[in-house]
């Protein structure tokens, strides 16, 4: 009992989650990812921003275990509660899964939990409806009330926007910062929508396999790195 | 009671389909029914080799058709040859060298087909108590890995990340195939057991909303698919397996009727 408390309590409180150090992942002789330095700390957002195949996701699957790394270290807080909404995801028309059994997918999640996240996305009305029937933005609006009702301690969202229209991207992304508060979690966010920033995000910006600046938003939009990968884009401050 | 032999075989299909429905739901989701077909197959040869080396054959069976998944997951990772090929070359060279191999044993001969059909005159008392054991002890690991393999079809990456272990879950799976197959093979016979697999689970899709729904509809449809099946197969005298299998396939018919359709004329 005293055992469980303290856990609980170290969960709660501690604040690194994730910390990767000089790692490295290779796949047939390639080295996807190296020498990739990275703290996710509760609270807090990182984004990682870079061209396609910089290894974002990569770096995302190795902190997540499903890649392990050739070099470097992946420390793990042991008890945390991770929720994932990862990149591709096909859906298999021979497995019957409506909406609410959707939810309830890797863990049994309060039915209260469940329809509130699914109201904040806008999808309580599809409750009942088969997986396979929704399109592609309503997809990922259940998989965010998904993760979120997880009540993690971790969120990583690899392009959890993909699909919605842009009208609606700046409402969602609202949205994950509520829950940011709500939850005390800390997110790893893969995103291409530079336009808009999150508060208390860091940027970390990958090319080729490596990060090649990271810190507070306006600092790595302003660096020569980010001028010469994006050209200038004006950026708009999430709730502001 | 349990001296009528087709009583007997009654009781031990029924105790298969309970727990066949169910995995079979697995083999379609994620897409194993070539696999399962392999391993079915490659159950002759453990047949051979129980006669070779004076084993049980039962658990030479068990043990060829987990060592052959094994292997096939093995060789699936080095992605030089496309699944359904690898399948292919296992699946036949398994059967091809265990036909030859009981080709040099003559006394076999006449009782091939029992094993290629099934024979329900075979099942004893023993085996039904086998039979049981092995389907209760099947179903209970399944429920335990349910969650892990519904979320694995999903999307592996997805279970992992939430620790669900998919990849464990996906070995104790082959094992429970191999497992069924080995208890399967008297009633069924080896050419058709995947068909026993797939046919209550693809009777059911068509009626569940959900993915234990399916399973529940699949181990019903397979029960009342082992009890007529082997009850015609006594009274027009054809082989157990196949009987079975018909009966299996007609209800699959049955399924693909409009019953949404049927269901709202009616209520009208």
């Amino acid at each position: 009992m005293a055992s469980k408390l303290l856990k609980n309590f170290t969960v709660k409180y501690s604040q690194s989650l994730i910390s990767l150090s000089k790692v490295g992942v290779k796949q047939n002789d390639r080295w996807l990812i190296r020498n990739i330095d990275l703290n996710i700390i509760r609270g807090e957002i990182i984004t990682l921003i870079g061209p396609n195949g910089s290894g974002k996701s990569t770096t995302a699957k190795t902190a997540l275990g499903i890649l392990s790394p050739i070099e470097g270290k992946v420390k793990r807080h042991p008890n945390i509660k991770i929720a994932y909404v990862p990149q591709k995801f096909a859906i298999d028309h021979t497995l019957p899964l409506n909406v609410s059994r959707m939810m309830k997918l890797t863990g049994p999640i309060d039915h209260n939990t469940a329809d509130q996240a699914l109201e904040e996305v806008g999808m309580l009305h599809m409750r009942n409806a088969e997986i396979g029937t929704l399109s592609g933005g309503e997809l990922q609006r259940i998989l965010l009330a998904r993760a979120w009702a997880r009540n993690p301690d971790l969120l990583v969202l690899d392009e959890p926007l993909q699909g919605i229209d842009f009208s609606e991207k700046n409402s969602l992304y609202c949205l994950i910062n509520i829950y940011r508060e709500r939850l005390n979690c800390g997110i790893l966010l893969i995103s291409h929508d530079l336009h808009i920033v999150m508060p208390s995000s860091i940027w970390v910006l990958y090319f080729n396999g490596h990060i090649c600046y990271s810190g507070k938003p306006k600092d790595v939009a302003e660096s020569s790195e980010y001028a010469n990968l994006f050209g200038n884009t004006s950026h708009a401050l999430c709730g502001l | 009671m349990l001296d009528n032999f087709l009583l007997r075989a009654i009781i031990g299909c029924v105790g298969i389909a309970v727990v066949a429905g169910p995995l079979g739901c697995i083999v379609i989701w994620h897409r194993m029914a070539y696999f399962g077909d392999t391993m079915a197959h490659s159950a002759l040869l453990g047949v051979a080799f129980s006669f070779i080396f004076q084993i049980n054959m039962t658990l030479s069976i068990f043990f060829i058709t987990f060592a052959i998944a094994i292997s096939l997951s093995l060789l699936q990772r080095r992605q030089f040859l496309s699944n359904d090929s690898l399948l292919g070359i296992l699946s036949h060279s398994s059967l091809a060298i265990s036909l030859a191999i009981l080709s040099f044993l003559p006394w076999i001969q006449q009782d091939l087909n029992a094993y290629l059909f099934g024979d329900i005159l075979s099942i004893s008392k023993i085996d039904l108590l086998f039979i049981w054991i092995s389907s209760v002890a099947a179903l209970l690991t399944l429920i335990k890995l349910w969650q892990s393999l519904i979320a694995a079809t999903i999307s592996t990456d997805l279970a992992q990340a939430e620790g669900l272990r998919p990849k464990r879950s996906r070995i104790i799976f082959k094992l429970l195939l191999a497992m069924i197959i080995a208890i399967a093979i008297k009633i069924v016979g080896i050419l058709l057991i995947t068909a026993l697999l797939i046919l209550p689970a693809a009777t059911a899709r068509h009626l569940s909303t959900t993915p234990e729904q399916m399973a529940i509809l699949a181990a019903v449809a397979g029960i009342i698919s082992a009890i007529t099946g082997l009850y015609l197969s006594s009274v027009a005298d054809t082989p157990s397996g196949p009987s079975v299998v018909i009966a299996s396939f007609i209800l699959f018919l049955i399924s693909l009727l409009p019953f949404s359709y049927l269901r709202k004329y009616l209520y009208m």
